[in-house]
């Protein structure tokens, strides 16, 4: 671990962090890993910090696993929720920044449905800002969590084949697992409807399969998005019958792959409709280890925005809790 | 009757009578004199040496915003920020709230217009009543009223069946009708270009074929009918391709372009920013270099600003919130020195042509002339000037450019309506005034 890498106030994505400070979350993550599995579950690292967990979306996972990791580094953290929090309604996102301003604050993470607005938040105050999804842009807590589990399993990143399965051009999980696969030195895919898959991905170094079966034959990992049920409303695809025929993941595709797949989602997941039950809660899956991954993805990245030394994490750990 | 002006010494560039020569422009009772008229006692006579004076610029597509939005930008507010830019006509959006489909509204444009005293402001009229692209407009009475053309600009007019009456019925009153090309069906959703920088922003894309395929549509229909058709900002190398063969086979169709779209590409956007977005959005590389070539080959006609206020806290939002359009009247003319003149594609008086002549043409305006008796609308420049855009400085109600802070190159120093100085960055015209008292 390089005592050199530094970071920047902000995580807005992964397009503009550098392999070695992606590399540096990952490892910092790994000591964060083993403060869950302890009975009393604190470390004081960010004692007298306070943390607004602001989501315009609603998103109970990403919003609970930073709960964790804040709570888990001794934070004080406040939640809001654009459903019925008079702070956020009918507010616009710049009053909201001067609010947040003015209350001091030493971090914000949010959750928003328009692309670029953790930039457009993070150029406005001077707190440290952590995306936790924008609109269809990044979700680099995400990706870095996905990151996490694949090297658990593979040992490395570099030079695995890592196939994105699914809503491809609605999703900043497929954005920022892009962007910070490629850095780590993966090959990367994305398969589905052609419909779902943007004009000009190719441009950003991946390859694009139109079927499933060539994915399946080519990867040693699938991520597998959640399919919105609103693009089959929207006219995106005809049934969700018909997407999970051509595209949905069973037992039955994964038994023909020449090699050990690796399965993840980055949930909730769509049972029957993107991926079977049988995979999801099968030997290829590590779906629940994600979930578990997440927390020290996010401490790590709270303690590292928040000043600490990649190479003093393992010491943070050993500290106490009171 | 304001008093006689002489223009003494500047490179007089006037493309309508292929003139481009220093000599004197003399000015008596608002109108150009004669080569051989003397300039009558108490004449004002400017310095014009090493300055260009040339027909005042026109634009056939400004959004002025008033009635309704006149927090963004007044007649007056727009009028005097054209001229700032040396632009003496401009043709007045009716995408107003209300919107101006009705004759009293074609009347108030031109009343505020004339009020104002800036550059004369010629109304545009509305095709569809309440801009719902389903009832036709008067548009006899809108053009007895006023109005020069006609459009539906903000939205294409959806209804092929009511295009292709539209496009039959204005022949009677021989006015263009100017069309917002983009396939509504396409574009859906859209906040930019559709591209590799929209899929890595994350950002709906607007993909060209939304505008080439309405653009094919509209030629056809123009075809079909013999209306004079006049595309309003085309940004794609499709749409170039298109009219071009329109034109070919003998439709009449013209084009414009604007400055925003000849000078940048999409990646203008990266970073969120709202200054950038607007409708057709800007576009890749190859869509830039097609609408230059395209403005050199004489395939687009002229140059319009599509200037398109808004409120800085409409703009200060998230990228997908915030309004379309960019403020254009105080830039355009440096803008196209920089991206067609320095850069060798055309000359001083090409761009002229394209930015004062050849608008006023597809108008039908009584002016883009100095020729002897025609009234004085003159730009008066300096082509070197270097300075630096800084919007909060802009004549314009609004600071929506996405060329804050960039350097430009070639700066208006006094515009002239009818003989009266309207714009005198230097007050060139007081100092002489006084000098002669
Ligand atoms: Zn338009």
């Amino acid at each position: 671990m390089s005592a050199t890498v530094t970071f920047g106030k902000d995580l807005t994505g992964l397009e503009q962090l550098s392999a070695e400070q992606i590399k540096t979350i990952l490892d910092v993550a790994e000591p964060f890993k083993e403060i869950s599995e302890r009975p009393i579950k604190k470390v004081p690292v960010l004692r007298g910090k306070t943390i607004v967990n602001l989501f315009y979306e609603p998103s109970t996972r990403t919003r609970v696993s930073f709960e964790f990791a804040e709570k888990r580094l001794s934070a004080d953290t406040v939640n809001i929720s654009a459903t019925g929090s008079s702070v956020v309604k009918g507010e616009n996102l710049v009053d909201t920044a001067r609010n947040l301003e003015a209350m001091r604050i030493d971090m914000v993470v949010m959750r928003h449905g328009s692309s670029g607005a953790a930039q457009f938040l993070a150029d406005r105050i001077p707190s440290n800002v952590i995306n936790a999804g924008d609109g269809q842009h990044e979700h680099p807590t995400q990706a870095l969590l996905d990151m996490l589990t694949i090297r658990d399993h593979r040992e490395r990143i570099a030079g695995r084949k890592v196939c994105i399965v699914g809503d491809i051009l609605h999703s900043r999980v497929a954005r920022s697992n892009i962007y910070g696969l490629l850095k780590l030195g993966a090959e990367v895919a994305v398969c589905g409807p052609r419909t779902l898959i943007p004009h000009g991905i190719e441009d950003l170094g991946v390859q694009v399969f139109k079927r499933i079966e060539e994915a399946i034959e080519w990867a040693d990992v699938l991520n597998v998005l959640r399919l919105q049920l609103e693009r089959m409303k929207a006219g995106y695809i005809p049934s969700l019958r018909e997407y999970n025929r051509f595209f949905g993941i069973s037992m039955a595709r994964l038994e023909r792959a020449p090699h050990d797949i690796l399965i993840l989602h980055p949930g909730p997941m769509n049972r029957g409709v993107e991926i079977d039950s049988h995979v999801a809660d099968g030997p290829h899956s590590v779906i629940l280890q994600q979930v578990t991954n997440g927390v020290a993805v996010r401490m790590a990245v709270l303690y590292l925005l928040a000043g600490g030394q990649p190479e003093r994490a393992e010491l943070a750990k050993r500290e106490r809790g009171s | 009757m304001s008093r006689p002006i002489l223009l003494k010494g500047g490179r007089v560039i006037d493309p309508s009578q292929q003139l481009d020569a220093v000599r004197d422009l003399l000015i008596v009772d608002g109108r150009v004199a004669g080569a051989s008229d003397r300039p009558p006692d108490g004449t004002a006579v400017i310095d014009c040496a090493g300055l260009v004076v040339a027909p005042g610029l026109v634009d056939l597509h400004v959004h002025l915003r008033e009635p309704g939005d006149e927090h963004k930008e007044t007649i007056a507010s727009g009028a005097r920020a054209a001229a700032a830019g040396g632009f003496t006509s401009v043709c007045a959006m009716p995408n107003t709230r209300p919107p101006i489909d009705d004759p009293a509204a074609v009347g108030f444009v031109r009343a505020e217009g004339e009020r104002a005293g800036f550059a004369r402001v010629y109304p545009v009229g509305a095709v569809s009543v309440q801009l719902a692209g389903e009832e036709m407009t008067e548009i006899g009475e809108l053009v007895a009223a006023g109005a020069i053309a006609v459009s539906d600009d903000g939205r294409p007019v959806w209804d092929s069946g009511l295009l292709r009456r539209t496009l039959e019925y204005i022949q009677t009153f021989e006015i263009p009708y100017f069309s917002h090309s983009e396939d509504l069906g396409l574009s859906a959703g859209g906040v930019m270009n559709e591209g590799p920088v929209s899929t890595s922003l994350g950002l709906r894309g607007i993909p060209a074929a939304a505008e080439d395929a309405a653009v094919a549509r509209d030629c056809a229909i123009a075809e079909l009918t013999g209306g004079h058709l006049h595309i309003l900002h085309v940004s794609t190398r499709g749409a170039v391709r298109l009219i071009r063969a329109a034109r070919e086979r003998g439709v009449r169709v013209t084009a414009e372009v604007t400055p925003h779209h000849l000078a940048l590409t999409d990646e203008a956007v990266r970073g969120y920013r709202t200054e950038a977005k607007m409708n057709p959005p800007l576009r890749s590389a190859a869509d830039v270099q097609a609408v230059r070539d395209g403005l050199v080959e004489d395939v687009i006609d002229c140059i319009a600003t599509d200037h398109a206020p808004h409120h800085y806290e409409d703009k200060e939002r998230e990228f997908d919130d915030a309004p379309f359009g960019v403020i254009g009247l105080e830039t355009a003319l440096a803008v196209c020195i920089r991206e067609m003149v320095t850069s060798g594609r055309m000359t001083l008086p090409e761009l002229i042509d394209r930015m004062s002549c050849r608008p006023a043409r597809i108008a039908g305006l009584a002016a883009g002339t100095l020729s002897e008796g025609s009234a004085a609308d003159v730009m008066i420049c300096d082509p070197e000037e270097r300075w630096v855009c800084e919007p909060e400085k802009f004549l314009s109600l609004s600071r929506n450019t996405p060329f804050a802070g960039q350097e430009l190159l070639g700066r208006v120093a006094l515009t002239l309506v009818g003989g009266r100085p309207v714009f005198d960055r230097g007050g060139r015209v007081a100092a002489a005034a006084a000098e002669k008292s």
